[in-house]
């Protein structure tokens, strides 16, 4: 999902940590060693990493392109490939009589049949493009606020772990007790009170 | 603090208390649920709102959808004890208008509609209308951290039992009556 799409879904985020080092060059070089890398043609079956919000297909973060007055943009890229099930029976029953032809046997043992799978599925990752999903990410830095663009909790994960591993820094995403922890202005007295909470039941009976 | 995700599923009442007492505020005092630096003139409940109700062991759900739908299922559901769990919302400031879905659970903002911005027709017009967008997105997640804040405030407050959830209590018995 991306920032200028007509309609866009937004997960807050707390920055926790701050970058003590050249803020511009740690973080060209955290994002360039942690750039999407391209698996059409490899046998991986998925690849996340980051990608330049203005060319998601060629990665480049040089001279601070990611920059939008005191905001950096960038995006998360997800690279997955997924094969049908019935396509992956189909080429394994290939190979199964395919082997036992060569070697003349009526049956094989169940450790061959796994490592003749696991073939068949790396070969088929080889030949399987990647299909490619981008959500983009707003982060003031000052402000220690990020905004991702998604609301999905696999995408929300992968951002987490990858954000971490990336800046050393980490991620508290909002929600009503972080949000009320972290960013409502609440006393210490207040957030005992808060931990304290038990529903409430709003509606007690006709009222006169 | 308490471990993020324990807290997570603790705490989703807040949530939807706070999209409940949403509804409340925006029938009955609107003014106060809009921060007058960000200059916002109005705010009203849009063509959604789902309610839960999961106590004395019940699991069940009233959704809400249409241009122009009455919310009178909604306000027996509170009745019964349901909760709002998912809100769209409709914000105003002048022409402009936003549209959003608000969850209760997760505060996450979804399939939100910002004015219209001007068109991108060559790279250089690229950081304009993103700064802009920005702006625009700003105002809708300002808005419900400002409403998040004045819900916390009054949660934890004494009054809340003794005076808000009263004064909720009357409203809900109010809006059933018509």
């Amino acid at each position: 999902m991306g920032v200028l799409s007509s309609s866009v879904s937004i997960t807050q985020y707390r920055v926790e940590g701050t970058i003590e080092d050249s803020f511009l060059e740690t973080v060209t070089d955290s994002l360039t060693n942690n750039a999407i890398r391209e698996i059409d043609n490899e046998p991986e079956d998925k690849s996340v990493g980051w990608t330049s919000f203005e060319s998601p297909f060629k990665p480049d973060f040089s001279g601070s392109s990611y920059m939008f007055g005191t905001h950096l943009i960038f995006s998360l890229r997800i690279d997955k490939k997924s094969i049908p099930a019935k396509i992956i029976n189909k080429h394994l029953k290939m190979a199964i009589a395919k082997r036992l032809e060569q070697s003349e046997r009526e049956a094989l043992h169940r450790n061959e049949k796994s490592e003749i799978k696991d073939e068949v599925i790396r070969r088929l990752f080889m030949r399987m493009p990647a299909t490619p999903n981008m959500y983009d990410l707003i982060w003031n830095y000052e402000e220690k606020i990020l905004w991702f663009l998604c609301s999905q909790k696999a995408a929300n994960e992968e951002l987490e772990t990858l954000f971490s591993k990336t800046f050393k820094l980490s991620l508290i995403r909002i929600f009503p007790y972080t949000a009320a922890q972290l960013t409502c202005g609440l006393t210490d007295l207040e957030k005992d009170n808060m931990e304290k909470l038990s529903p409430s039941t709003f509606y007690r009976g006709q009222h006169a | 603090m308490l471990d993020v995700s324990v807290a997570y599923n603790r705490y989703t009442f807040l949530g939807h208390e706070f999209l409940t007492w949403l509804w409340y505020m925006i029938e009955t005092d609107t003014q106060k649920l809009l921060d007058p630096k960000a200059e916002l003139e109005d705010m009203y409940i849009g063509n959604r709102i789902v309610l839960e109700n999961s106590s004395h062991n019940r699991d069940e759900v009233v959704t809400i959808k249409g241009d122009g739908a009455g919310l009178e299922e909604g306000v027996i559901a509170l009745q019964k004890g349901a909760k709002v769990t998912e809100i769209n919302l409709v914000v105003k400031a002048g022409e402009n208008e936003w549209r959003f879905n608000l969850k209760g659970e997760s505060l996450n903002i979804g399939g939100l509609k910002s004015p219209e911005t001007g068109r991108v027709e060559s790279a250089e017009d690229v950081e304009g209308a993103v700064l802009e967008k920005i702006y625009l997105y700003e105002k809708a997640v300002d808005l419900t951290n400002y409403a998040y804040q004045q819900f916390i405030k009054s949660r934890v407050s004494p009054e809340w039992e003794q005076v808000v959830v009263k004064n909720i209590s009357r409203w809900i018995s109010q809006a059933a009556k018509g």
